[in-house]
């Protein structure tokens, strides 16, 4: 039986539907699914934006808060910025006090050590001393690659902690809440860095008051603070 | 939750319509291909696969690397690491300066340098490949008597300017079979890293005006895991205007390296067996 030119025109027409649709429909549930994912991420975005409250309170009183930023010399040394601060007396929020006005940065803005776009998301101390930082991924992205500059966002971030929130001993870097293994391709995020080995016990003063004396010091993964944990010399440090 | 369902039908529209495309183009291109089926060979712009490096963090207990030559008495090798490769560039300078390129052409003037020294010489990588941090980590700490030192451009610093980073003291630890702990193989090297450091930072310091005198300590992922003495030369910068600037100083810093190298030679007791302590 031989089948009209229009039916084999129909059937063609018909099997080429199928197979287009074959291919659509998955894209199209995939695309549904990315979709719906991403509007989810945007929400907890949005949630943890709204979490993180306004730290500074003009009601708290004044104190002499000490900044790192870059000296200006261009070799790779910080210098000490005293800045009349409102910090609260509570180690977590005076942390994130003094860490959010050291990203919004010094006056000269080519003295900045971290970069304009990056944001503290959530700051921690445990019992032990431990803080944990986790800044947005621009700390990542947009900080200049290289050892040099690297270290230079880490120093300022631990030297400014261990100068103004003596209760932290060491200090640990989450990006986006990620542990990553390095900074930007150089430097060392999967261990903790030392900021002040010295540090009073979160628990025991909450005061926050007590000055640091460790704020030149150099910093060392935190493998050095087990030793110096462990070290009779500063039996006095241990929690 | 709204979805924005025009969007996505858009979206899924040109993604079908591209996805005919090339499923109508695939059959088109193999009906070509058909008469000549049989011929076999690979095309001519056919990407070559490179050797990678199959060494694992295990190779710190001595396994023996893929590329990596026998293991011979005294110090006699380099493991010279052009950082980065692959997709990752490193720094980016305005110019369109990029790291990882960079870095591998001083590498081939280092390794000239650190040959005509009558040391012998491993490149943790060639060409345009990355190969993890371990796997740079283990060509050095598979081997008896080498040193490591790894090459960086930096997007930061006084252009003209070179500096030699050597990590942090670390807390060695201790393993219950004797062998260093892959995560801190730095540890018992550091000193030794610091010696070394110094030899090459003083005569950058007196090629390059402006760079440091003494070595600098900064936690260097590259290192942390490197069971052998190891140092990473940072240059500055990718920021330069032009890019003759960091080509100038190639070999002033083949030289730097190479002859520090030959000088911290004697100071160095290579331990008996790959990944021992010194």
């Amino acid at each position: 039986m031989i089948l009209p030119r229009w039916r084999w025109w129909f059937l063609g027409a018909l099997s080429l539907a199928v197979v287009i649709a074959a291919i659509y429909l998955p894209i199209l549930r995939r695309n549904i699914k990315q979709a719906a994912k991403l509007q989810q991420r945007s929400e907890e975005q949005a949630r943890r934006e709204l979490t993180q409250p306004t730290v500074i309170n003009p009601s708290d009183p004044k104190v002499k808060a000490k900044l790192f930023w870059a000296s200006g010399a261009d070799d790779g040394t910080l210098s000490a910025v005293t800045v009349d601060l409102p910090l609260s007396s509570e180690p977590v929020l005076r942390a994130k006090q003094v860490l959010n006005t050291l990203l919004a940065g010094p006056v000269d803005t080519e003295l900045r050590t971290l970069p304009p776009d990056a944001a503290l998301l959530a700051f921690y101390l445990l019992p032990d001393g431990t803080a944990i930082a986790d800044f947005s991924e621009a700390l990542a992205t947009s900080i200049p690659s290289g050892i040099e500059s690297e270290q230079m966002a880490v120093d300022s971030i631990a030297k400014t902690l261990a100068a103004n929130v003596p209760q932290v001993r060491q200090m640990k870097i989450l990006i986006h809440g990620q542990e990553m293994e390095t900074l930007a391709g150089h430097l060392d995020l999967s261990q903790a860095f030392v900021v002040n080995a010295n540090a009073v016990s979160p628990r025991a003063d909450n005061a926050g008051t007590r000055p640091s004396t460790s704020a030149g010091q150099q910093l060392t993964p935190a493998a050095t603070a087990v030793k110096l944990a462990a070290s009779p010399n500063n039996a006095a440090t241990k929690q | 939750m709204l979805l924005d369902v025009g969007r996505i039908v858009r979206n899924s529209v040109r993604e079908t319509f591209w996805v005919t495309v090339f499923v109508a183009a695939f059959f088109a291109a193999l009906g070509a291909a058909a008469p000549s089926a049989g011929q076999g060979g690979a095309p001519a712009g056919a990407p070559q696969t490179q050797p990678q490096p199959t060494a694992t963090p295990s190779a710190a207990s001595g396994t023996p690397t893929q590329n990596v030559t026998p293991p011979q008495a005294g110090l006699n090798i380099v493991v010279l690491d052009p950082a980065h490769g692959g997709t990752d560039l490193g720094a980016r300078g305005t110019g369109g300066i990029h790291e990882s390129d960079i870095v591998l052409e001083f590498a081939a003037q280092v390794r000239t340098a650190l040959e005509a020294q009558g040391f012998q010489v491993v490149q943790t990588r060639q060409g345009n490949a990355n190969p993890s941090f371990d796997d740079r980590s283990a060509m050095a700490n598979g081997q008896r008597g080498a040193i490591f030192v790894s090459l960086h451009i930096a997007s930061t610093g006084t252009a003209g300017t070179a500096r030699v980073y050597v990590m942090n003291d670390m807390a060695a630890g201790v393993d219950a079979t004797g062998l260093i702990p892959w995560d801190r193989a730095q540890a018992p090297f550091v000193s030794l890293s610091r010696k070394f450091g110094d030899q090459v930072q003083v005569l950058l310091a007196q090629r390059f005006k402006g760079s440091p005198a003494v070595v600098q300590t900064a936690s260097v992922r590259q290192l942390r895991t490197t069971a052998a003495p190891a140092i990473a030369v940072e240059i500055s910068s990718v920021t330069v205007e032009d890019r003759a600037q960091l080509d100038h100083m190639a070999p002033g810093i083949a030289d730097a390296i190479a002859r520090g190298a030959a000088a911290f030679r004697p100071s160095y007791v290579v331990p008996a067996n790959p990944g021992e302590r010194p």
